[in-house]
Parts: C-alpha cells; sequence; structure tokens
C-alpha cells in the first residue's frame, strides 16, 4: 500500500483520466469501424452484403428494389463493407448514437436508373 | 450434518462472470467446493450449423471478449491447415503483434481485477488506465477496441503502415512505464503478499495431473507454452516461457507480470522483422472433408479447436476447449483448506472466463 501512496497522490491533484462522457465526446480513430452506411445510388442489390453477413442483419430484395438493415443486430465487422462489389457500402468514423426506440434501415434503391435513394424507416 | 454449505455466486461483487460454488464450510475454512455452470452458455458451436466457415469467424470470436483475436486465429489456422493454405509471411507476424497486444491487454486487465478482488481499488484502477492505451492501438489498427475482426482464413484483413507501427512502439513505450511502475507494488507490497503467498499453492504433480494449462500451468513449474509449436511468427522469434516453482496466487501473479514484458519484446521483434509483401492469399472453394485440431496459446492457456468439414460449406462440428474449461478442476483441490476470505483471490487466481468456458 506504502507503493502507491504517491501515485494516488498524483492522480487526485492531476488531470481527469476519464472524459465526461456525452458532454465531451471521444474521437474516434481512423479506420474505426463505426455506424454503417449504404450508398442508394451506387447499390446495385446484388445481394453479397446480405449473404456474407455472419449476424444476418441485412435484408436485400431486388424484386421490391428494397436494402433493409437491422442496426441492433450488426455485429460492425465490416465483412459487407469488403465484400460489395459496388462500393457502395461504408462505415462513418462514428458510433451509433443511442435511441430511445427499435428502428430498422430501409433503403429504397433504383438500379439501372438515374441516381436517387429514400430513406425511410419502417 | 458438518458444516455448512454457502452458495458462492453466480452474483457476487468479486465475479466478472456468473460462476457458482458451493462451498461447503467449517468455522470459515472451506471443506470442499464444487463449481456449477450453465449461466452463459449460448450455443456458439451449434452456429456453425448455419454459418458457413467464413461467418463461423465472427461467431467464434464472439466466444471471449479478451481473446477474440486468438480464437478467430485458432480456428483460422485450422480451416488453413484443411484446405492446404499458407498465410502470407506478412500476415504470420501481423497475427503476432495483433496476439500479443490481446495478451497485454488481457494480462492487464486480470492484474486490475486481482487487485480489486484484494480489495486493491487504486492499483486496479491504475492498471486499467495503462491498459486503455493498448485498447486505443487495437482500435487505430484493426478498427475495433475488443473484437478486432483482422483474422480471415489465409491471412489478415488489415495493414499496418510504418507511421503506425512507429507509434505502436511508441505506446507500447509508455505502457512499459505505466506497469513498471507499479511493479514494486505488485511484486513486493506487504499487503499484496499477505493475500496471495502460499494461497492456493498447487504443485507439479498436481497442476499436471488436473491438466491445467497456460499460466496456471507455468506458476507450478511446468514450462509449457502452446507459442512454442511456432504457430504464426512464433518459430522465428526469440523468447523463453516464462516459469515459477511456488504454484501460489503470488506465483502466478508474477507469471502473468512478466508475461506482460515478454508481449512487449515478442511484438518489438515483430515489428522489426516484419516483412513486406501482401496480406492474405485469395481462398476459392470450400474446405474438403476431413478433420483438424488446431491448438493456439491464449492469455488464460491453451485453445484447442477441433473441426470436422464434410466437403460443404457448413462444418460438422465444430468443438472448442478453452483454457478456463482446463483449469476449473484446480479450483476444487485449491479452495479446500482455505479460509473463506480468500476465496475470491484463489478463484481470480485461475483467470476464470466463464463465457468462454460456456461458449
Amino acid at each position: 500500500m506504502v507503493f502507491m501512496i504517491p501515485v494516488v497522490l498524483k492522480n487526485l491533484f492531476g488531470r481527469c483520466a476519464t472524459r465526461p462522457y456525452p458532454q465531451s465526446p471521444r474521437q474516434l480513430f481512423a479506420g474505426s469501424r463505426g455506424q454503417l452506411i449504404n450508398d442508394a445510388g451506387k447499390c446495385i442489390l446484388c445481394g453479397t452484403c446480405a449473404r456474407s453477413c455472419p449476424s444476418q442483419c441485412l435484408t436485400v430484395s431486388r424484386k421490391e428494389g428494397l436494402w433493409q438493415y437491422e442496426p441492433f443486430a450488426c455485429v460492425f465487422c465490416g465483412v459487407c463493407v469488403e465484400a460489395c462489389p459496388a462500393g457502395s457500402l461504408s462505415q462513418l468514423g462514428q458510433w451509433r448514437p443511442a435511441v430511445r426506440e427499435r428502428e430498422r434501415v430501409v433503403l429504397k434503391v433504383e438500379v439501372k436508373s438515374e441516381k436517387s435513394g429514400v430513406r425511410s424507416e419502417a | 450434518m458438518a458444516g455448512t454449505i454457502l452458495p458462492f455466486g453466480p452474483q457476487h461483487p468479486v465475479l466478472p462472470e456468473p460462476l457458482h460454488l458451493n462451498l461447503q464450510i467449517e468455522d470459515e475454512i472451506v471443506v470442499s467446493a464444487t463449481p456449477a455452470f450453465g449461466y452463459v452458455h449460448r450455443g456458439l458451436e451449434k452456429l456453425a450449423d448455419i454459418r458457413d466457415f467464413r461467418q463461423m469467424i465472427q461467431v467464434v470470436e464472439r466466444v471471449c471478449g479478451i481473446c477474440s483475436m486468438i480464437h478467430a486465429l485458432t480456428y483460422c489456422q485450422g480451416l488453413e491447415e484443411l484446405m492446404g493454405i499458407e498465410p502470407t509471411p506478412r500476415a504470420r507476424f501481423l497475427r503476432v503483434i495483433w496476439s500479443e497486444l490481446h495478451r497485454l491487454h488481457s494480462h492487464l486487465l486480470w492484474l486490475g481485477l486481482f487487485a480489486d478482488a484484494m480489495g486493491f481499488e487504486s492499483l486496479f484502477m491504475q492498471l486499467w488506465k495503462v491498459r486503455e492505451r493498448i485498447m486505443d492501438i487495437n482500435e487505430a489498427t484493426a478498427g475495433n477496441r475488443v473484437i478486432l475482426s483482422v483474422n480471415v482464413i489465409g491471412g489478415v484483413r488489415r495493414d499496418l503502415d510504418s507511421g503506425q507501427t512507429a507509434w505502436i512502439l511508441s505506446e507500447l513505450a509508455e505502457v512499459e512505464k505505466g506497469f513498471s511502475a507499479m511493479s514494486r507494488t505488485i511484486l513486493h507490497d506487504y499487503t499484496v503478499q499477505k493475500r496471495t503467498r502460499g494461497k492456493g499453492a498447487l504443485s507439479r504433480s498436481q497442476a499436471m495431473e488436473l491438466g491445467c494449462v497456460g499460466p496456471m500451468l507455468r506458476a507450478s513449474g511446468v514450462s509449457q507454452d502452446m507459442r512454442l509449436l511456432g504457430y504464426a511468427a512464433y518459430g522465428e522469434l526469440e523468447f523463453a516461457p516464462v516459469v515459477e516453482q511456488d504454484g501460489d496466487c503470488y506465483a502466478r501473479c508474477r507469471v502473468r507480470f512478466a508475461e506482460l514484458g515478454q508481449s512487449i519484446g515478442l511484438i518489438r521483434q515483430a515489428i522489426a522483422k516484419l516483412p513486406a509483401g501482401d496480406t492474405s492469399v485469395p481462398v476459392k472453394g470450400r474446405p474438403p472433408a476431413g478433420e483438424v485440431v488446431a491448438r493456439a496459446e491464449q492469455p488464460r492457456g491453451e485453445c484447442l479447436y477441433y473441426i470436422k468439414a464434410n466437403g460443404g460449406k457448413f462444418l460438422d462440428r465444430l468443438r472448442i476447449r478453452t483454457p478456463t474449461f482446463a483449469n476449473i478442476p484446480a479450483l476444487t483441490v485449491m479452495l479446500p483448506g482455505i479460509e473463506l476470505a480468500d476465496v475470491p483471490v484463489v478463484l481470480l487466481s485461475i483467470d476464470p472466463c466463464i463465457s468462454c468456458t460456456e461458449r
């Protein structure tokens, strides 16, 4: 216990090791695997992301033109981003913010037409 | 009836995870201990039926948070052996770097929890403060703090550039400074010695008979380390297992503390020898029918994977033997004879990971 006293005193009068979250959120490093987003303009609805996803949080329906994502089931492994042949998937450098209600991301994708995408919540 | 049966856990302030012990006590002295499990079973092995062999990498990473990278590494090495794939030299060295970063943060976490079990709060917080730098390295290099998800069959998914390796080395110097400043407290403090010396002693033959692995076995004088098998790039790096002779809680503490320095040494060697080239080889097709056993050294000891493939994209059987599963029987020998107040210290000395054990 004696050996720790200088360290304890230094900590007591020194700078805080923690930060007052959420007032000052932590900046993530470049390349961190954050929130998953899909650029509807680039998506070709091939379904590669849904087939590679280990947590099966993605559903792609070419017939209905829908790309659906369940953020609560996502494990943020980034496998879909690497598998995407069109380069439409990417991960933001920030974590998904906390929400009060469970929501599912439904993206309307129009393949072979002008770039358009509508984001709605179901 | 002789003595009293005292239920210890699954909810107990000292336990990071739910483990139940039925302690038969007489005058505050433990007479016998019977462990009971089943509180965090998730059936991850069974998921191999519905997730293909590639998706299973992310599943096995979630067997345990603390050694997630080494779980994936063992699984990938098993499948690479089955499919006849040789990972690139750069990938093998990168695997060593991330493995040792995992060992560092696991041991720092354990030392902190162990201090907490003794009631040494300030040491616990100081060690976890040091550990935060390792978590930052993990996030900056792999993308995530805990579950790195860097392994793929045939190599790794991420690479390190020269700027990152230089930054890792400078951060490791700070980490080394941080835990070295604690060495007097951990190794020579009167309170720590009083709580750990001679507690839960396990002789060399007992440790062997009970099938202990990892730091448990090394603290009892057995020089056994799966890294000596030379998997990944360990065969090309120089190190010797840390061995202590006493077999008590203090010896286990010494082994794990010395392994912090050893891990930093291995990362420095791996960065110095890091060869140029690709990080992974392209893998086509499915694993052929057959079975394979893969072993790796996790922070807690030897981890064993049995993989049986049938030629399809789903595995026939996946069996994971984790280090804590091998170390739990030792509790039934170590706990009898000690005071009830020492149970948390002895229990924590095996570094129990119940999520690993129950999968």
